[in-house]
Formats: C-alpha cells, structure tokens, sequence
C-alpha cells in the first residue's frame, strides 16, 4: 500500500496535546508516585505508558549501546521465567507490552485486558524491577543489535543521520548513534547492562500516563506493585550540547540513485515565551503536510521530491529547527537551492496575515482528532508531563494558539530564522552541488 | 495456565457485542455505492473514506502506476476546486486527508471533527467525477511519482529484491508488476492513461464509502444519498474485474539478488497460497494460524527452533496476506546468524517446515495463538480508522460485510488438522520462489 505522501511524525510535537473535554486525574500512590489518568470504561482494557528521564545519553562513550542493549533485553527473561517463558506467558495473558529508546527517554508502552490485569502487570513489574540479562538472551541479542547496526552503514538514510550527529553534537552523547557500534555493542559485558539498568529506570524519573478501563485506586496500587522497588534515583545528566551548525553543505559520497538531505538550524525551547509563534512558523514553512511553503515549492510546483518536511526538535540538551528532503542526485542541488531561498524569503518578509490565519485555523481545529485512543491519549498524558505542562493545560493549550499575532510572527522569524546557519548534510552523489 | 486462558476467552467473546465502540451498519445506495458505517462515540471524530475497486492490478498492459499516479491527480483541481484546494480546505477545517493505493483497490480519506463531514462528502463526490487535469499537472506529479519510487524502492536494496520476488511468483497475473510502477513504465505516462483509468472505474457503482466515528448511521446514509446518490452509475464499468488467472505452477523458482548496499543477506521463501473467498475463508484462516505458528513471534516454531534452538538465525518470520482477491502468497523469512551460510540457513527452514508436516503442532500452541487473535479484536476496537481500513479492504477484495464479521469465529475454529492439511497444499515447492539477498562482494 502506497500513500500519496508520509507525515513525518518525530519530533512535530505533536506531543502537545490537545482538548478541553479529556478529563485528567492526577493520582497518586502510597509510595508518592504520581500518574496522569483518563478513565474510560468503553472498552475492557487498559494503555499504560511510561517514560524515564535519561534515555540512550546516559551511555559513555565506550559504552555506547549499553541502555539501548538493556532495554532490548528488557522482555528476554525476567523473574523466574527465561526468554522464552517469559514470552509464552505474555502471549497467554494476550497483553503487550513495548520498549523503546530515544536521546532523552526510555519508555515503555503496556496494553493488558481487564480479566487479568493483575497477572499481567506482575509480569511487567518482572521485566522492569528484575530482568535476568541471562547469557543466550544476551548474545542472541547482541547478534540482532549487531546487524543493525552494518545494516544501518548502508543505509543512505542512516548513514545521515549519523553524519548529522556527528557534524551538529561534537563530543556530546547525542553525537552518538543510540545503538552503539560495533566495536562498543561487541565489548559490553553483563556487568555494564546492569548498571544501565540501574541508571536508566527510576523512581525519581519516571512519568506515568493510564487511560481506560481501570479507576483511580486500582492505578494507584498497581503504580506501587510496578514501580515502587525501583532504585529512587539516577545518576547526573549530561550538560546541554554546544551546537555546531556552521552552514553550507557536507556531502558523504554513496553510490544510491537519491539524495538523502537532513538540514537544521538553532532552534528554540518549549520553555521559550516565543515558542507558540515559533511553532506555527514552522508549519507554515514545512510543518503542515501539503499546505507548508516547501511542500509547494518543492513539490507541487517543481516535482523536485516526493516529501519535504521541517519540525522543531526539542530535547532536553539541544533545541533544533530540522529538515528532511530526498531528491534524485541529478535534482537535488535544486532542491536545496529552493530550500535555502525559502528560509531567506522567510527571515525577510515573514508569512502574511493569511498564511497565520489559516495556520492557526488548522492547529485549533486539529486538536480534538489526536484523542483518538486510549494508547494515544496515554502518551499525550505522559508528553504533557515531560514538557512540564500543567494539569489543566489541554483547556488552554488552543487559547495559546489563538493569542499569537502577525507581530509575534514576525518578530519571533526576524529572531529565530537563520539562514547563514541553516546546515545540509548530503548522502548520495549529489550533481551540480555549488560548493558552500 | 492454557485452561485458565481457554475460560478467559468465552468472557471476552461474550462482552464484545455488548461494547459502545465498534457497532457496524451498511447500506447501498440506488446508483450501487455501498456505505458502511462504524460508530465510536469515544471522541467527536469522523474518518470518512471512498474506496475504489480499482487498483494496480486492474490497469491496462504497459501502464504500470497509473491507478497510484491518478491518485496523487486527484489533489489537483475539478470544476470548482482548484489544485490543491482540496487538502487546503481540509486542513482549514483542522482535518488531515490523504489516499493510498494496492493492487486491488485505491482509498481517499479524512479525518476531520464529525461536524464537518458534509463538506468532506461534498468535495470526495466533486472529484468522483469533475477532475480537470491539465498537461503541467501530469509533468510535475511525474516526477513526484518518480522521486517517490526512488525514495521506496531505487534507494532500497530490499524493495528491489521483492520486486524481483513478486514477479517472478506470478507468471500471469498482475500481482507480479509492482504498484507504484516499472520505472520505464511510469516515465511514459500521461493525461489520457490517467484519464482513461479515471473514467472507467471512477463512479458510485464502482465504490464504497466507510465512515467511522462519532456519527448516526442514519444521518450519514441521509449525507450520503444527497452527494453521492445523485451520481449516476456509469453503465459501463465492466461487470467483472478482469484479471488473468494463474496456470499451474509447476517449476520451482530461485533468484539470487546482490547489491552492494546489503549488509544484512537473507533468504526469501513465497508460496502462491489461496486468499480468503467470499462465503469461503477456511484455508485462509488455516493459513493465517500457520503464519503465526510458525513464525508470528519469538514463541513461534522457527524462532524456537532456528533462533533458540541451533543459533542457525537472527531473526525469522512468516507472513500471510489473506485479505486479496486472488492467488496471494504466504512468505518465510530467514536472517542467517554469522557463520551461517545461505544454503545452510535455508536448509533449516526446510528442516522446521517438514518437522511440521511430520509432527504436527501442539494443541497448546494452536490455543496461544488463538487467545492472540481474540484479545486482538478487542483492541482492535480502540483504533477506529483501522476498522474502518478493515472494512474498505474486504469490500474492495470480494469479501462481504458479513464475511469480516465471521472471520474471527473461523480463526477460532480452525483445528491442527486443518492447518497441516493447508500446509501440505500450499508448501509446495513446485509453486514457490526461493530468493537470496546478498551483498556483491559476499563470495558463496
């Protein structure tokens, strides 16, 4: 099945959420954890979604891969049960249960029934509080990490990424690939996914989102069963990142037929006063799917890509405005150029009254669609706490939108768009490419 | 645990009608549309999907892609839209809308707030028939289209590999061209492919509209006779789908693909296998579980076996794409561990594969699997949009309303008999294609 184009979903923020009629409980345990819960007993199951503070940041550099090693290891025998128990017994429960790993955060994604709930988040509590790291598991693992890695050196796209990072975040851990490299993920002992383990997943860390069929007591217990022996506290977090973006063009040679572009320039934080307006700049320069400026000129008018798409990427150490374009090596150079005297029309005349006006029809009306599932919604609860959102702020969060002027805008381009820092990085054989 | 498990079923079987989410109704409309309506008043929102029966298998010879190229035109402009109004008018109204495209059928949809669906229904039953397309539009989607079969395939050393698989499984039938197109294929194509597509399959008895979410079924069939009922049906749509039907398949086929951006080999094994039939579904739903029995996860046969067991791999699957409406294929796939060679690791698939038809499978493993497939239908009940999907797809694919419904009560009553029985008729290697993925510079 083919799309007419892919939304690219990273990091738009979409993460902010959304509307005035979810009702939120705040609930918290006997332990004093604390978790965001909407009720809603329609269908007979519940989504639990988890975030730890930390993320793959935490490795050192010759350890790189450690959390990403442990959280894969994560649901491969925990408890008293190996590998394969472990999985026989969540496929009887019919619950599941996902792990993943970015920069910042671990988390983990729980869907289990009501009928045995219980059942299933002992088994959870398993794979967080007592994951066994047995030795089989650990290779069969490393194997499978391994070859994504030499997977991920042939893939112009990854190949791309890494580049970025590299170039953009010097010696800071985000300069690192998540997985490691070969060399680090060979050399990891038992001893080193223990201590990940222990640094990755803690109390003082962790963020708690519940939707469904579940009430606010049963939360709070089941909270304390999951949670409450995990270690209190973790180690200190890496510092911000100096940013290096120093313009211009970087070009990694790699004989596919299309070039893979990231871009990106500084970008802004959530915290920002100028955030909002920010935020609806960029949809109109490459946020919004079809109706962003990129998109037209890149696509509609000149057939140049199949997608072009920007989003502001906020971490906790690094606050980018980011890009991607891909383009046939023969068209590319183009693609870029129009790219480039996007981002100066910007930073020189700002977008009109128009342009804003419809961005902001678009932003307050879209809200209500993201609430759409309980798994969804869960996440929205547990991104609203990350960001350090109030309680209340989905009630607010269109009012945000609405208050944003033409002024603001133009203000907050004149301040925030970039173009002599404005970075390309380049996987493929790009013609015609103007040196920097 | 396994009995435990067993009671827990009936209570889940039990409660599923009783559920506010998820409550399905249809219609059809005196021009020959049908409409499909699922309710789910969980939050105010509407999907509202048109599916076509008209997808990349249904095109003429030596146009390959045009059914996905007409449907990226259909974004440009109609009589009274003009190009890209359309989406900018979703988007205005805080919607998201986008198409895709199969070898069997071609969906455009929305999702917007339910208040807003007679404007959507309004602007999906223009373009149904008042497309205006002009000579710049077919030039600057072209190359869309082309950057995006680079993006998929050329830049995708896999994809390549699957198209080789593809049409080297189906020796007469459509199956075997891919759906964005050969490139040589889709580099020719122009206004009157597109418009010639258009106008054949392109009317009210040609389509299916589903909307899914916060509406009454009645006041979307009253919608949906006001815009699409006034369509005439064309009288012309061709009374079947014509598609050249598979011969005997008597050869076994082996392709050996290398490319330099392979860090990973692996081995490709694909049966043609029979899809699910209207009235029919039995072998489908066999085969469904012997795709989960053998390689549906790390309890399956060939991960215990080749991943836990022997070590001989890294990863192992197996797929069944039983919702089509022909012949389809059900596929294995084998990621060698290191040391291991090609031959090899191939070979111990084989191994699990006449293990199988030798010992049969455990009840026990037939009943996990099973609870898999029911718990799978209560959460399918929290994604409105992909029931919504599941509906389009079998109406597009010659199955019926009351043939979705059902399916999970045939999955329930398969037994180990009848998934052996299945897997004697289709795993047969005279009917298959073997393939290798490999990197250029890997000597065997």
């Amino acid at each position: 099945m083919i799309a007419r184009f892919i939304l690219s979903l990273g990091l738009l923020l979409a993460a902010l959420p959304a509307w005035a009629d979810v009702n939120i409980q705040q609930v918290t345990s006997a332990s004093g954890l604390k978790a965001w819960l909407v009720e809603d007993h329609t269908i007979p199951f519940t989504a639990l979604e988890l975030r730890f503070r930390g993320g793959a940041r935490l490795d050192a550099a010759d350890k790189s891969g450690a959390t990403n090693l442990m959280v894969g290891l994560l649901e491969e025998g925990a408890g008293d049960r190996d590998s394969r128990q472990f999985a026989r017994a969540l496929e009887e429960l019919a619950a599941s249960f996902g792990y993943d790993l970015s920069d910042d955060f671990t988390s983990v994604s729980a869907k289990f029934l009501t009928e045995n709930r219980d059942q299933a988040v002992a088994l959870l509590r398993d794979s967080l509080i007592a994951p066994r790291f047995d030795e089989d598991a650990v290779e069969r693992v490393r194997q499978q990490v391994l070859s994504g890695i030499m997977s991920d050196d042939k893939d112009p796209r990854d190949i791309a990424s890494r580049q970025f990072r590299e170039l953009v975040y010097g010696d800071h851990p985000y300069a690192r690939p998540q997985s490691g490299t070969a060399e680090t993920v060979t050399a990891l002992t038992r001893d080193d996914l223990i201590a990940a383990h222990k640094s990755a997943l803690t109390r003082d860390r962790v963020y708690i989102g519940a939707v469904g069929d579940i009430t606010p007591d049963e939360l709070a217990q089941l909270m304390d069963t999951l949670l409450a022996d995990l270690p209190a506290t973790g180690p200190e977090l890496p510092a911000a990142a100096a940013l290096n973006l120093p313009g211009g063009v970087q070009v990694t040679d790699y004989q596919t037929p299309q070039s893979v572009v990231l871009f990106a320039q500084p970008g802004i934080s959530q915290d920002d006063p100028d955030f909002f307006p920010a935020f609806v700049l960029d949809l109109i320069l490459g946020g919004g799917g079809f109706e962003s400026r990129l998109m037209h000129e890149v696509r509609e008018k000149r057939g140049l890509t199949y997608g072009v798409y920007t989003y502001l990427a906020d971490k906790d150490g690094a606050q980018l405005w980011m890009g991607s374009v891909a383009s046939g090596n023969e068209r590319v150079a183009q693609a870029v150029q129009v790219i480039r005297d996007e981002w100066q029309k910007l930073q020189e005349h700002g977008v009109t009254q128009k342009e804003l006006d419809d961005a902001k029809t678009y932003l307050t009306g879209a809200y209500p669609l993201r609430f759409d599932g309980n798994a969804q919604i869960a996440q929205i609860l547990v991104g609203m706490q990350t960001s350090g959102r109030p309680i209340d702020y989905i009630a607010t969060r269109n009012d945000k939108v609405n208050a944003v002027t033409l002024e603001d805008i133009q203000r907050v381009a004149k301040r925030l768009v970039d173009p002599a820092h404005l970075t390309f990085v380049i996987v493929g054989q790009p013609q015609d490419l103007p040196a920097n | 645990m396994i009995r435990a498990a067993v009671a827990l079923l009936a209570t889940l079987v039990l409660s599923s009608p009783l559920l506010a989410a998820g409550t399905v109704s249809d219609f059809q409309l005196d021009n020959g549309m049908k409409v499909v309506v699922i309710e789910d008043h969980r939050a105010p929102v509407v999907v509202h999907m048109v599916w076509y029966r008209a997808g990349s298998a249904d095109e003429p010879p030596g146009q390959s892609g045009v059914a996905h190229f007409l449907e990226h035109l259909l974004f440009k402009g109609t009589d009274t839209l003009a190009p890209g109004e359309f989406s900018a008018t979703v988007a205005l109204n805080g919607g998201t809308d986008n198409a895709f495209t199969s070898y069997d059928y071609t969906a455009y949809y929305q999702r917007v707030a339910a208040d807003r669906l007679p404007l959507m229904m309004k602007m999906e039953a223009d373009r149904m028939k008042n497309l205006r397309l002009s000579e710049g539009d077919i030039v600057t989607e072209r190359n869309v289209i082309l950057e995006e079969r680079n993006m998929r395939v050329e830049n995708n050393a896999s994809a390549l590999f699957r198209e080789q698989l593809a049409a080297a499984q189906y020796l007469n039938h459509r199956y075997g061209v891919p759906v964005i197109g050969w490139r040589h294929e889709m580099a020719e194509l122009g206004l009157d492919d597109a418009l010639s597509f258009y106008g054949t399959y392109y009317s009210p008895n040609d389509a299916i509209l589903v909307v899914a979410g916060d509406v009454q079924p009645d006041a979307v069939l009253d919608l949906a006779k006001q815009y699409y009922g006034v369509i005439p049906a064309n009288p012309d749509l061709p009374a079947e789908r014509y598609r050249s039907a598979e011969p005997p398949q008597t050869a076994e086929r082996r392709l050996l693909f290398r490319d330099a951006r392979v860090a990973q080999p692996y081995v490709v094994r694909s049966y043609l296998a029979p899809e699910r039939d209207s009235g029919a579904q039995t072998d489908a739903a066999a085969l469904a579980i012997l795709a989960e029995v053998l390689g549906g996860s790390t309890t399956s046969i060939m991960a215990e076996k080749l991943q836990f067991d022997s070590k001989t791999a890294l990863y192992t699957a197996a797929y069944y794409g039983g919702t089509s409406l022909d012949r389809t294929t059900f596929e294995l796939v084998v990621v060698p561990a290191p040391g291991v060679t090609m031959q090899q690791a191939e070979d111990a698939m084989d191994d699990v594969l006449s293990g199988l038809l030798e010992n049969g499978i455990d009840e026990e493993r037939l009943a996990r699997v099973k609870m898999q497939v029911r718990a799978s239908e209560i959460y399918a009940l929290d994604d409105t949009e992909g029931l919504a999907n599941r509906y389009g797809r079998a109406l597009t694919q010659g199955l019926t309303i009351q043939d979705v419904q059902e399916w999970p009560n045939v999955l329930q009553a398969v037994s180990v008999a009848d998934v052996l029985d299945v897997a004697r008729r289709v795993l047969d290697r005279r009917q298959s294609v073997t393939g290798w993925l490999m990197s250029e510079e890997v000597g065997q």
